[in-house]
């Protein structure tokens, strides 16, 4: 066995959410990550996430690509199907699973090697195809399961464990997530939990393609004091933005806050972001500001989180096509097929 | 030059047997009068195919139009011109050239010919298309276009043509757009009418109207195969532009526009996109296969070469998908306009590790629309690509076909697939479990049960619940059970086409080689060698493809590549052996002729003695 399946054992009290599931019914196998590996903060919240959200978990298909960060569905919703594909080129095949069922959640997870360097095409083009799907990268700035190179994320000027140091300027996905038209755009850290769970909700109610960029250090290859992947770096220079409270659409909102400081943001399913504005006022709708931040940030050598921009108004890919209602994986002969008497009204016309 | 160069020439006498071509620059607007010309001769009821042969380019090049007509249904291509439309200065003396022995050149006059041009055996059609261009109409780009359809005009009357089909054509090519009728049937006036004047009409070189394309339809493959995935269910195609295949998903958008958006609501029951590059095409119909909708994306030779891992992984995680491959001339970017069979063994293995995939072989349009649409109920059947392979001549050349014909009532096949329903009453669902022994597992959709019918898809090694392994046997035992589908799909793929009469000799062949064996077999029996045929139509070849073989003392392998890779598959597959059969190949990216085919037969006959 290359797995390791969980014991099944559980708690006689475990708390159950609304569909009487426990957080037990959102977990997947045994991790075989290594020992305080970022990415394991990422399962762990997303499980915490949709089971706060109370989603079936087997409406949720989930894809990755290759690398440590795609290992990690495995580890979270084992009830949901799921797709590792082939390196870099989830986003297509997420694109083709999103035209055949509108209908479930799709949560794409892949890592910094995985979609700003041998995917950075394919990521590129899923942003613009405006699909309607969470995508998580799970950024440590480095291969891990190739023993610690250099990625395209990594910093200008970071070392890594074998003191190998990044000569290049880096890519962020965040910011070209913005400009290339991702409606929800947000980043945070696998260690603030507090912070990520609410962006993960939100990105998952959001309607169209909501992106987070996830600083998710890697504890064999890429944790020096050097790094700036690293936990120590993370944790110094963590900007949030703004702090994220998320509210399902089921609940009723209760808390009232100031005005001035706080907005609520209702996304497309009846859900609510509070918007907890910190520091300058930040306005997450405005694309060139947020964009501005995130580099004004990087300046000053600390990473701008939380909720970045957010356009609650746009369309998704089948709006855009518009596509019928049912999903295209139900659609019978008699709904598809045109029949004979047409084809021969066709061969007339090639008479 | 501008007068005929003599009486004297005994000139070609003959009916409905000949060959045309049209030499033009392209982006010079040819193209509709040239088709108008071969569609007016299939109306006539006369067997006719005609071939583009064009640059990979926009405008300017030298682009030529040959019109093979055959009252005997002879549809491959014939080496020689009987009579050629000289209108490209470019390539005139090469088209003068090309012309058979008392042949005929028809060009404009407006420039008189170089002498050195001249050929005492043939006879020139000198007609000032220009100068009539210029006294007849204002617009510049009238002059140009109706250059075109006065040379039509003059073939009505030289060659005979039905001059009431030209003008019914041209009715029904500018329905919606009247306006255009009446400049077009007077520039086919002009044209007829100088001939008339000038040539003593009709030729010995003419058409007398027959009844042998009466229940046929004339129509380019890539239109049939566009059909083919409406009516075989497709909702999802992904590509990206890559001639020859552009026109297959065009043709499929465009009838989905029309038969495919749902009446009451005006919504798509289809979608079209296009991808940003060919890895991108095939993973987003791999995904949409996946979760369950029918997926395809169609492409030629440098687009396979990208696909190869994504096929891989839906080869190992054993998901349905369609691809089109339109080939063209390869390596690299080869010829991307002209023809050829170069791809079989790069699909039938692609991917690295062990892989197979299945493979069609369509021959006219009929079959391009009948394998388009069985390809998805047998990707379904068996849970793994299967690629089509057509190629630029049949995808993107109007042939003579049999009309499209779809059975009332038929149902898709989606193959194994477990609904809520079936997995309730599931003890156990493992993805890649051997229930029934036909290597076949069964699948489900994402979405379907709230605990039961989940798994994992993955390239990696996985075991018969799809859970990731190492265990070198586990795996060996998927890969065999694997290698045992592909066994279980002969029963579901089309059957060798074989026509035997007892034959020493086999023609074995696949694809648009079809349309030159009859002609070879006629030409061969004049020599006194009798054949049989057998036509391949899929990959993994049947157990009569063998038995074919074995039965004749040779057996003719023909191949439009150059390396024999039809016989290197049979040798691979069907452990042919090398004494039991002999090569024949053409790869000048051109279709191959009947001609060639009974000389290689002759020559290897004489080699050997025989």
């Amino acid at each position: 066995m290359t797995y390791i399946r969980k014991p099944r054992f559980q708690h006689p009290q475990l708390e159950t959410n609304e569909l009487g599931l426990t957080r037990r019914d959102y977990e997947g196998t045994l991790t075989t990550l290594c020992g305080g590996c970022g990415h394991d903060s990422i399962s762990a919240a997303i499980i915490q996430a949709a089971a706060e959200m109370s989603l079936e978990p087997h409406r949720i298909a989930k894809l990755s690509g290759i690398g440590c960060s795609s290992k990690i569905p495995s580890y979270f919703l084992g009830k949901a199907h799921a797709f590792n594909a082939v390196h870099g080129r989830m986003p297509s095949v997420a694109t083709g699973a999103n035209l055949a069922n509108k209908e479930l959640y799709y949560l794409g997870i892949s890592g910094d090697g995985d979609s700003a360097s041998i995917g950075l095409g394919q990521f590129c083009h899923i942003v613009r195809r405006r699909i309607n799907m969470l995508y998580i990268v799970a950024n440590n700035g480095t291969y891990g399961l190739t023993k610690g190179q250099l990625s395209a994320t990594a910093d200008l000027g970071s070392k890594t464990k074998s003191g190998e140091e990044s000569l290049y300027d880096n890519i962020d996905l965040a910011s070209l997530a913005i400009e290339l038209g991702a409606s929800f755009v947000a980043r945070s850290f696998s260690g603030d939990k507090k912070q990520l769970v609410p962006l993960i909700q939100a990105g998952l109610s959001h309607k169209g393609f909501a992106f987070i960029d996830v600083v998710s250090p890697c504890v064999t290859f890429n944790n020096t004091d050097l790094s700036t992947h690293g936990y120590k770096n993370t944790w110094e220079n963590n900007a949030a933005l703004s702090q994220v409270d998320f509210v399902p659409m089921r609940d009723e909102i209760t808390t009232s806050y100031a005005e001035g400081e706080e907005k609520d943001i209702t996304l497309h399913d009846g859900s609510v972001i509070h918007l907890h504005k910190i520091g300058n006022n930040y306005d997450p709708f405005d694309k060139e500001k947020a964009v501005m931040h995130i580099s004004q940030y990087k300046a000053e050598g600390r990473i701008a989180t939380g909720l970045l921009y957010i356009n609650q108004k746009t369309s998704d890919l089948h709006d855009l096509t518009n596509t019928v209602d049912r999903p295209f994986n139900v659609l019978s002969e008699q709904e598809l097929c045109p029949g004979n008497p047409i084809l021969m009204e066709i061969n007339e016309a090639f008479r | 030059m501008n007068s005929p160069a003599g009486a004297k020439i005994e000139t070609l006498t003959k009916v409905n047997d000949f060959v045309v071509k049209f030499a033009n620059v392209n982006g010079s607007g040819s193209a509709s009068a040239n088709t108008l010309f071969a569609k007016a001769i299939f109306r006539m009821g006369i067997p006719v195919s005609p071939h583009n042969i064009f640059p990979s380019n926009i405008q300017g090049l030298p682009t030529w139009y040959e019109v093979r007509i055959s009252e005997k249904g002879y549809l491959g291509r014939r080496e020689g011109v009987d009579l050629m439309i000289a209108m490209n200065e470019q390539t005139i003396q090469r088209d003068i050239d090309s012309v058979v022995s008392g042949g005929y050149v028809l060009y404009d006059s407006t420039k008189s010919l170089p002498e050195q041009m001249a050929r005492e055996d043939v006879q020139f059609l000198p007609i000032p298309l220009t100068e009539i261009c210029i006294r007849e109409f204002e617009k510049p780009s009238q002059r140009q276009l109706f250059k075109n359809i006065i040379y039509v005009g003059a073939l009505a009357a030289l060659i005979n043509i039905d001059f009431d089909v030209l003008t019914n054509l041209i009715s029904d090519q500018f329905r919606g757009k009247e306006k255009l009728i009446p400049p077009n049937i007077n520039a086919l006036q002009l044209g007829h009418q100088f001939a008339s004047e000038h040539f003593q009409c009709p030729l010995r070189l003419k058409l007398k109207s027959s009844d042998k394309t009466d229940s046929k339809i004339l129509m380019d493959g890539n239109t049939a195969v566009g059909l083919g995935c409406v009516y075989g269910g497709a909702t999802v195609a992904s590509w990206y532009p890559l001639t020859p295949s552009t026109s297959v998903v065009d043709a499929f958008g465009r009838y989905c526009q029309r038969l495919r958006i749902d009446k009451q609501t005006g919504q798509q029951k289809f979608s079209v996109v296009q991808a940003e590059d060919e890895l991108a095409a095939i993973g987003i119909a791999i995904g949409a296969g996946w979760n369950g909708a029918r997926a395809f994306t169609a492409t030629s030779g440098p687009g396979i070469s990208l696909m190869q891992e994504f096929l891989g992984l839906a080869y190992f995680s054993e998901i349905p998908v369609v691809l089109f491959n339109i080939q063209r001339v390869g390596p690299s970017t080869g010829m991307p306009t002209r023809t050829q069979q170069g791809d079989l063994l790069s699909c039938a293995y692609a991917s690295h590790g062990d892989t197979k995939h299945i493979l069609l072989f369509p021959s006219t349009p009929k079959e391009c629309f009948d394998f388009a649409a069985s390809a998805f109920d047998i990707a379904d059947q068996i849970q793994t690509p299967v690629i089509v392979m057509s190629d630029l001549e049949l995808g993107m050349n109007e042939q003579i076909s049999e009309p499209l014909d779809w059975q009332e009532g038929r149902a898709y096949d989606r193959g194994k697939v477990l609904n809520q329903e079936r997995l309730e009453g599931l003890e156990h669902f493992g993805r890649y479990q051997d229930s029934d022994g036909d290597g076949i597992p069964y699948r489900t959709y994402p979405g379907t049960h709230p605990d039961k019918g989940s798994y994992f898809t993955r390239g990696s090694s996985h075991d018969a619940n799809a859970a990731y392994t190492e265990d070198g046997d586990i795996y060996a035992e998927v890969m065999d059970r694997i290698a045992k589908k592909f066994d279980t799909a002969l029963n579901y793929l089309p059957e060798p086409e074989i026509r035997e009469n007892g034959a020493a000799m086999g023609l074995l062949f696949m694809g648009t080689t079809t349309s030159a064996i009859t002609e070879a077999q006629d030409l061969l029996t004049k020599h006194g060698v009798a054949t049989d045929t057998l036509r391949v139509k899929s990959f993994p070849f049947h157990q009569s493809v063998r038995t074919f073989i074995d039965r004749h003392e040779k057996v003719y392998v023909i191949d439009q590549n150059r390396d024999a890779q039809l016989k290197s598959l049979l040798k691979i597959e069907l452990n042919v052996n090398e004494s039991q059969v002999q090569s024949i190949r053409s790869y000048n990216g051109v279709l191959i002729t009947a001609e060639h085919i009974s000389r290689s037969v002759l020559d290897s006959q004489e080699n050997t003695g025989e």
